[in-house]
């Protein structure tokens, strides 16, 4: 008789070879306890190399997911469940499992060659390197060719389906319903009745193995988490990002340009936004970076919502053409999804090092609104803010997001359109009398005239332009208020955005200041300390240029204040210089996300330094 | 929608009608006076309504142009105007776009922009000023300048070798690639409408003299005692014929071209014709290496000119595709899409 055992919060990872299909795996498990009710965040761990020397361990692909019936904001720190199908996917990620942790070991991928590729001087399924867990040893690879031996399928194909297998006992483990996936892999393998029934096969005998075998003794239940009402679905922070452009092209009665050169991780929001030709969207690869800032530019000029996308290395390239933008005063949105630096760096792990970039790297005085995305979900709400903005006061705006909350997925409570405010943006159409750089007296925003309006002919560009006229001026005085005009209009957009709410009481010991995509680890942090009623609040940044204008009476209440990045200390700077206030940081700069534990210790040390 | 204004208007219009207020500030004798003369004759003949013309220019002396002709500008960055431009055909297909830019501008920093330009075909009129110098920081020598040639960044002489911009753009793919000269303002004319007049992307090399930092880079195609033997004009469906009286012909060796005296020719020999929309345009890249060679003419005019589908019509049909297999997308229904599940 098997048991069950209620838990409330659950972190399993799938880990192995780079073509064991693990991703798709976690995809499909990340689903399944969507649909059980379960709150979730999910972190896909991958090399860069496409299919990278079997049984290496740089080789080795994870997904991990944290699922409970309680909050979840961060893909866990440690590992309840580890499912390693070789023995380079055990040794990568054997540091990170809890004391006592589940580990489901596939024994047919513990050959002499795998143990050495994986650094392994002897067998750890054989020595007591693994005391201390609860290790399933499972010939997968074998058992799996065996529930496949009636089908027509190539050998070769049948192993393919292993990863099935994996994921059947993973369902069982966990009281999750097969039925999505089953659909999942007939409409996946339409026209293949072969692959179909290899795959269903595969699943069912992963299943009924646990099911049937007396080592897996137990199975657990995760409870539905407590959610606001509505329709969910599952959201990456990058898919969220192109459904933000849409919706915000739409609101603004626009078409959408996306002007983007392909880099990792960025490139899934062309994927995504290509697909939709149908709703006024123009997807154009362009030869590279600068062609595709370029372009966008041109279409914005033009009438479009121009956008464009990239990362790191390829947001310097951007820098000409932002710092035009900015001359031009002309709408543009930059979505930079970060990823480790500097240079190539790492390209598929996460890291938050391009805030200075995106707030000071161009030449001249050249203002660009910053806003940073928090988590997955909220990709879409900054990146329509981003747009809104972008088209109200004619500007470029940078949108910050990075490969942790691109790629990483969470259930989304998908909006209510009618909820979602229109964007109104007026361009001149009379003749008489158009100014170019006239200025909206409340936004300061110029009004442009789009090319094609008869009677508004005028020609803009990168030279300084004279108040008003817009005409090119080398005057002194002209180009010191023009220098002012472009940073004050900038400022001006914090009376047109929300301030973020601290989180805590208004005063205290210490306030935790954090931007981006440390969100997460931030707030669960923020749970255990303030549970312990420490008098420590929280205050989370949206828009870094302009900074909100509550901020500067938070940090005077507070005795110290705490900056986690996940950087050497950029947003640090910001806040020491603008507030003169002797802040501390707290830097972890390892291509991954911030460790909960790690940030409760530095809150720690600040209370009792 | 701003910009469907009917096209009546235009008929009405006359050169002046494209003089902007700036006054040019280019170098007295400069080649681009010549330049912005004949576009300004050329637009109105166009029967284009004036507020749809957009002129982007790069950096550079050629940059300048955007602002001295009243149309829609754009002074873009340095090389980059291509991108600018395509970004606004693709946005707003209704306008008709040029790109006007330098030697510098266009070949150097902008190359990749240029060559991808011309592959994809988008409907845009390239006009590439060339002086074979940076002139506006002045002097150093640019991706024309030839061997030797002497400049403040080359007092020794420029070992760079020279780029060849009509055999560039042929390879590029351009659909339409001319080559005319600044003192030659008829056939310049005749060139920009021409030009002006393809759909697809059209290439215009104008040989232009730089009165200051290269002066006479041209005297042997503009001077009047030798020019007629110096330029070969070239036309269509017609032999190479040059020279004073027209006595001289371009023959093909087989693997080269040479020149021969009409009268020279009493067998009466076929004589090999010029064709635009040669299936291939492998003469047309001897045609335009010839400019390299001292003891040939330099040939101007068009050296191809084909129909090819354009790179915003391809999009449209992508989109009209995508439109009719899906309907008009419902943007509701796409945020809802995949696997949902509702919390009461």
């Amino acid at each position: 008789m098997k048991k069950m055992q209620v838990l409330q919060t659950v972190t399993i990872r799938f880990a192995g070879d780079s073509g064991d299909g693990m991703q798709l795996v976690g995809d499909q498990f990340t689903v399944a306890v969507a649909l059980a009710g379960n709150n979730l965040l999910t972190l896909p761990d991958y090399p860069s190399e496409i299919r990278a020397p079997a049984g290496t361990l740089f080789g080795v692909s994870g997904f991990q997911i944290q699922f409970s019936s309680g909050s979840v904001h961060t893909p866990g720190d440690t590992l309840d469940v580890l499912v390693a199908m070789n023995p380079a996917a055990l040794q990568v990620n054997l540091k990170q499992m809890k004391n006592n942790g589940i580990i489901i070991v596939n024994t047919d991928a513990f050959n002499e060659r795998n143990l050495e590729l994986a650094q392994y001087g002897s067998n750890p399924l054989k020595d007591n390197l693994l005391d201390g867990y609860q290790v399933f040893q499972v010939p997968i690879a074998s058992l799996n060719r065996e529930a496949l031996k009636e089908s027509s399928l190539s050998l070769k194909a049948k192993n393919r389906s292993r990863n099935f297998f994996a994921l059947g006992i993973a369902y069982w483990m966990f009281n999750c319903s097969l039925d999505n996936t089953l659909n999942w892999i007939e409409s996946k393998f339409e026209s293949k009745p072969d692959l179909i029934d290899a795959n269903k096969k595969a699943l069912h005998a992963g299943y009924d193995y646990a099911l049937s075998a007396e080592d897996f003794s137990t199975y657990y239940k995760v409870e539905k988490a407590n959610k606001r009402p509505g329709k969910y679905r599952n959201i990456t922070g990058n898919k969220a990002v192109a459904l933000g452009m849409i919706t915000a092209a739409r609101k603004a009665d626009k078409k959408l340009f996306l002007g983007s050169y392909p880099i990792t991780p960025a490139s899934d929001i062309l994927h995504e936004l290509s697909k939709h030709h149908n709703f006024d969207v123009i997807t154009f690869q362009a030869e590279d970076e600068i062609a595709g800032v370029g372009s966008a530019l041109g279409a914005s000029y033009a009438g479009a919502l121009g956008v464009t996308t990239t990362s790191a290395p390829g947001m310097s390239l951007k820098s000409e053409f932002t710092g035009f933008a900015v001359m031009a005063e002309l709408p543009l949105v930059i979505i930079n999804v970060q990823r480790s630096g500097p240079s190539t760096g790492m390209p598929t792990k996460t890291e938050q090092a391009d805030l200075l970039q995106s707030l000071y790297g161009r030449g001249g005085e050249a203002p660009v609104p910053v806003i940073a995305a928090a988590s997955a979900t909220d990709c879409f709400k900054a990146t329509f803010e981003a747009c809104r903005i972008a088209l109200e006061f004619a500007t470029p705006v940078i949108l910050l997001s990075d490969e942790y909350i691109a790629n990483g997925a969470e259930p989304w409570l998908i909006p209510n359109l009618e909820e979602v405010p229109e964007i109104e943006v007026k361009c001149a159409t009379n003749p008489e009398n158009y100014q170019p750089y006239e200025r909206d007296p409340k936004t300061l925003a110029r009004m442009m005239a789009l090319p094609g309006t008869p009677g508004l002919e005028h020609c803009i560009g990168g030279l300084e332009k004279e108040d008003v006229s817009g005409n090119v001026s080398y005057d002194p005085e002209n180009h010191d208020r023009m220098v002012r005009l472009r940073d004050k209009k900038v400022r001006t957009i914090a009376d047109y955005v929300d301030d973020p709410e601290i989180c805590g009481e208004p005063e205290g010991d210490l306030l935790v200041i954090s931007w981006g995509s440390t969100y997460g680890s931030v707030f669960t942090a923020m749970e255990e300390i303030q549970n312990r009623g420490l008098k420590v609040s929280w205050y989370h940044l949206r828009w870094i240029h302009p900074l909100p204008q509550n901020l500067g009476g938070y940090i005077k209440n507070f005795n110290k204040v705490l900056i986690p990045e996940i950087n050497l200390g950029q947003l640090i700077k910001i806040i020491r210089s603008e507030y003169l206030v002797d802040a501390k940081g707290f830097n972890s700069v390892r291509g991954l996300p911030l460790r909960v534990s790690d940030i409760i210790e530095a809150i720690e040390a600040q209370l009792e330094g | 929608m701003a910009g469907e204004s009917n096209r009546t208007e235009s008929m009405q219009l006359a050169p002046d009608d494209f003089t902007s207020g700036q006054e040019p500030r280019w170098c007295p004798g400069c080649g681009n006076y010549s330049i912005l003369a004949q576009m300004k004759k050329v637009l109105p003949e166009l029967g284009i309504p004036k507020e749809k013309f957009v002129f982007v220019s790069g950096i550079g002396c050629s940059g300048r142009f955007s602002y001295y002709i009243d149309t829609y500008g754009v002074h873009c960055i340095h090389g980059r105007a291509p991108a600018f431009a395509t970004g606004i055909k693709l946005a707003a297909p209704h306008l008709k776009v040029f790109v006007i830019t330098g030697d510098g501008d266009c070949l150097s920093i902008g190359g990749n922009h240029f060559i991808h330009l011309c592959r994809r075909n988008v409907d845009i009129t390239l006009i590439l000023f060339n002086n074979r110098v940076y002139g506006l920081t002045k002097g150093q020598y640019s991706p024309t300048s030839g061997r030797g040639q002497i400049t403040s960044s080359s007092p020794y002489g420029s070992i760079d070798n020279p780029f060849n911009p009509v055999r560039m753009a042929l390879a590029a793919g351009a659909s339409f690639v001319a080559r005319t000269i600044d003192r030659l303002p008829k056939h310049l004319a005749a060139i920009l409408k021409r030009a002006a007049e393809h759909k697809g992307t059209s290439f215009v090399e104008v040989y232009q003299n730089c009165t200051i930092f290269n002066d006479g880079a041209y005297s042997d195609l503009t001077d009047p005692e030798r020019r007629e033997d110096n330029v070969l004009f070239l036309k269509d469906k017609k032999p190479y014929s040059f020279g004073k009286n027209s006595d001289k012909v371009l023959d093909w060796t087989g693997n080269d071209f040479k020149v021969v005296n009409i009268s020279e020719n009493k067998k009466q020999k076929k004589l090999i014709t010029h064709d635009e929309c040669a299936g291939h345009p492998a003469m047309e890249f001897m045609l335009a290496s010839l400019s390299e060679n001292q003891s040939m003419p330099t040939p101007v005019g068009v050296f191809r000119d084909i129909k090819s589908d354009t790179y915003e019509d391809m999009l449209k049909k992508q989109i009209d595709s995508v439109e009719k297999k899906k309907g008009k997308g419902d943007l509701e229904q796409l945020l809802n899409s995949g696997n949902t599940w509702v919390v009461e």
